[in-house]
């Protein structure tokens, strides 16, 4: 077996998620080597080939002159997999990259089971062991499925490699959501998901947040349907969180959200559904409406 | 302008799933359906052009069994003005380039200015669909939309990446668009257009009609994966659970002394 790795490079730095495919790559007991546009003086610490392009020539991202490079490398090193990190980066190449070379592709695997590969499906409700049937399989990886279990090491063998391919996009004009408060900080935080229903009700998180001495969080469609700022968004689009206390009113426990605060060292979910997939990483899950044990709790709370 | 938005009908994902006796897909008896929610946004973003051009023609297209009509009416309810339904009724069983291959089949020879998919489906998520098709379409497919605007033929957008950044992307029609989460606030169809909807027209072909692509994939099995142990699920009384959860706060965490 063997494997090709795709590594990402961002506003000039390595993203530490090319640890998570050369650990994916272990665990298949496959042979790698590694395509990058990035620049030199970031590379991996990696024991293998690193096939690398330049991105102040390339772009940091330009889906038409990356796919041409990564094709021609594939071409040379006959992968029988090309995975990549299923990220803004990763989805966007992959089935452009599959489609150029005939290839299937399994999109977010979360393990590995007897060489086949587990994705998820339903929000984690269920999983789907797939299969591909043709000779190249691309594969993208859910962040964090699977986190390097030793210290990155080896001395990479660089090959450079060119195109000249100039494409029609070009990511540029990086620009970043205006942050607020550093939730980052914050020893407790109570977050809003949709199951708070309306505006209004985001009241009573606010207030259950206040009794317990800590910020309002939020998880995406709150953000979105903008009844609470950008800034309280917890995942991996908003802000990662790691408090001591993180109650989950109301959130159904998405990958992305979960992402942003499976560090937190105590959670607390309340949610209707007895199986949302928050209850796989919540210390407790209180079965229950929010709007019947939020303003109970919150008022408990003040008694004492 | 010619506007083609593909929709997805997903379950709730609320629901409870359990498998069914094909052992490679959920059973789909007792299910809940509605339209995938990435595909409101592009549902609405097509609207949206229309109200802005008012020369606009939106075809909305799903594939699958009968019941995707209840969630194709929506979108016409929405806004949109004509409807092809792609009957399948074992679209489970059709891979994301087969998929990609059908809407091909149909749209390849109808001049489409500008498409819409979502980013991905919710049950199935694969995110492929929408940029496979652009591929097989040869138009600029740019994915994860989270802002749009259209001047002319001139295209710009933005991509979200990672940790709340963006990107900026200008490029040309004929082009492809894959719809993220908070790129508009769709819209909920109001009587008058429920009734409107009923009126206009909806084509329905056999999905063996259009093409016969091989699968690049085959699904092993479909399984619900083993409750992880530990976490306490708390049920009951609201007024206990609230005495219950104080009490577990007060000894697990140190953030109320
Ligand atoms: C690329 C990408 C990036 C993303 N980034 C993020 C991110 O950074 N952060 C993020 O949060 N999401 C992110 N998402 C979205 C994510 O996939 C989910 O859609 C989102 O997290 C769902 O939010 P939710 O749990 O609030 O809503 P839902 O999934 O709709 O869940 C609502 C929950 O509320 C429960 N509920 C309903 N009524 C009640 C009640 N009365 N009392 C108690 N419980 C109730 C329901 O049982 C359900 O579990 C991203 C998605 C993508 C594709
Ligand atoms: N059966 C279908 N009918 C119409 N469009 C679909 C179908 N399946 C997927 N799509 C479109 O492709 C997008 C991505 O789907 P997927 O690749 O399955 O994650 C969806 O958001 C839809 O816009």
């Amino acid at each position: 077996m063997k494997t090709l790795l795709v590594a990402e490079y961002r506003q000039e730095k390595l993203l530490d998620s090319c640890y998570e495919l050369i650990e994916f790559s272990r665990q298949i007991a496959a042979d790698s080597s590694l395509f990058l546009v990035g620049d030199e003086s970031t590379l991996p610490a990696y024991p293998g080939t690193i096939y690398l392009a330049d991105a102040q020539k390339h772009g940091e991202y330009n889906p038409d002159a990356h796919r041409q490079l990564l094709v021609d490398v594939i071409n040379r090193e006959q992968p029988d997999l090309i995975v990549f990190s299923h990220s803004s980066y990763g989805w966007d190449l992959a089935p452009r990259v599959a489609f150029t070379i005939g290839a299937g592709q399994i999109s977010e695997v979360v393990a590995i089971e007897n060489q086949d590969l587990v994705v998820s499906v339903c929000n984690a409700k269920l999983r789907r062991t797939i299969k591909c049937l043709t000779a190249q399989t691309v594969v993208t990886l859910q962040a964090g499925a699977f986190p390097p279990t030793s210290e990155p090491a080896g001395q990479p063998t660089l090959e450079k490699v060119e195109t000249d391919t100039s494409g029609q996009q070009t990511l540029s004009g990086y620009q970043s959501t205006a942050a607020g408060v550093d939730l980052s900080k914050a020893e407790v935080i109570v977050s809003a998901g949709r199951g708070i229903g309306t505006a209004e009700n985001l009241t009573m998180i606010e207030a259950l947040a206040k009794a317990l001495g800590g910020e309002l969080g939020a998880s995406r469609p709150v953000v979105d349907a903008e009844w609470a700022e950008p800034h309280r968004q917890v995942g991996t689009t908003g802000q990662t969180v790691a408090p001591k206390l993180y109650v989950a009113c109301g959130i159904s426990g998405a990958i992305q959200h979960l992402a942003g605060m499976k560090k937190s060292e105590f959670i607390i979910a309340i949610n209707t559904d007895r199986d949302a997939p928050i209850g796989e990483i919540a210390d407790v899950l209180a079965v229950a409406d929010l709007k019947q044990l939020v303003p109970l709790l919150t008022e408990k709370l003040s008694s004492t | 302008m010619k506007i083609l938005v593909c929709i997805k009908q997903v379950p709730d994902m609320e629901s409870r799933f359990s498998v069914d006796p094909s052992g490679t897909w959920y059973d789909s008896g007792d299910l809940a359906w509605r339209m995938n929610e990435y595909d409101e946004y592009a549902v609405e973003q097509a609207v949206l052009i229309k109200e802005q051009l008012e020369d606009a023609d939106i075809t909305v297209l799903s594939i699958g069994p009968q019941r995707v009509k209840e969630t194709i009416k929506k979108a016409l309810a929405m806004g949109c003005d004509r409807a092809v339904h792609i009957e399948e009724e074992r679209v489970h069983n059709r891979d994301p380039f087969e998929i990609a291959s059908l809407i091909t089949a149909y749209a390849s020879d109808k001049g489409f200015d500008l498409i819409f998919t979502g980013l991905q489906s919710q049950d199935r998520g694969s995110g492929q669909v929408g940029l496979l098709l652009a591929e097989m379409l040869g138009v600029n497919g740019i994915s994860t939309v989270v802002d749009f605007s259209l001047d002319g033929d001139q295209l710009t957008v933005q991509r979200e990446l990672e940790g709340g950044t963006r990107a900026t992307i200008k490029t040309q029609l004929p082009a492809l668009v894959t719809c993220q989460l908070g790129l508009n606030t769709p819209r909920y169809p109001t009587l008058p257009n429920i009734m409107k909807a009923k009126k206009k027209d909806l084509l329905a072909l056999g999905a063996e009609q259009l093409t016969q692509t091989a699968s690049r994939q085959e699904t092993i099995r479909l399984f619900l994966p083993d409750k992880k142990t530990g976490g306490l699920i708390l049920e009951g009384d609201a007024a206990d659970l609230a005495e219950q959860l104080i009490r577990t706060i007060k000894e697990k965490t140190t953030v109320l002394s």
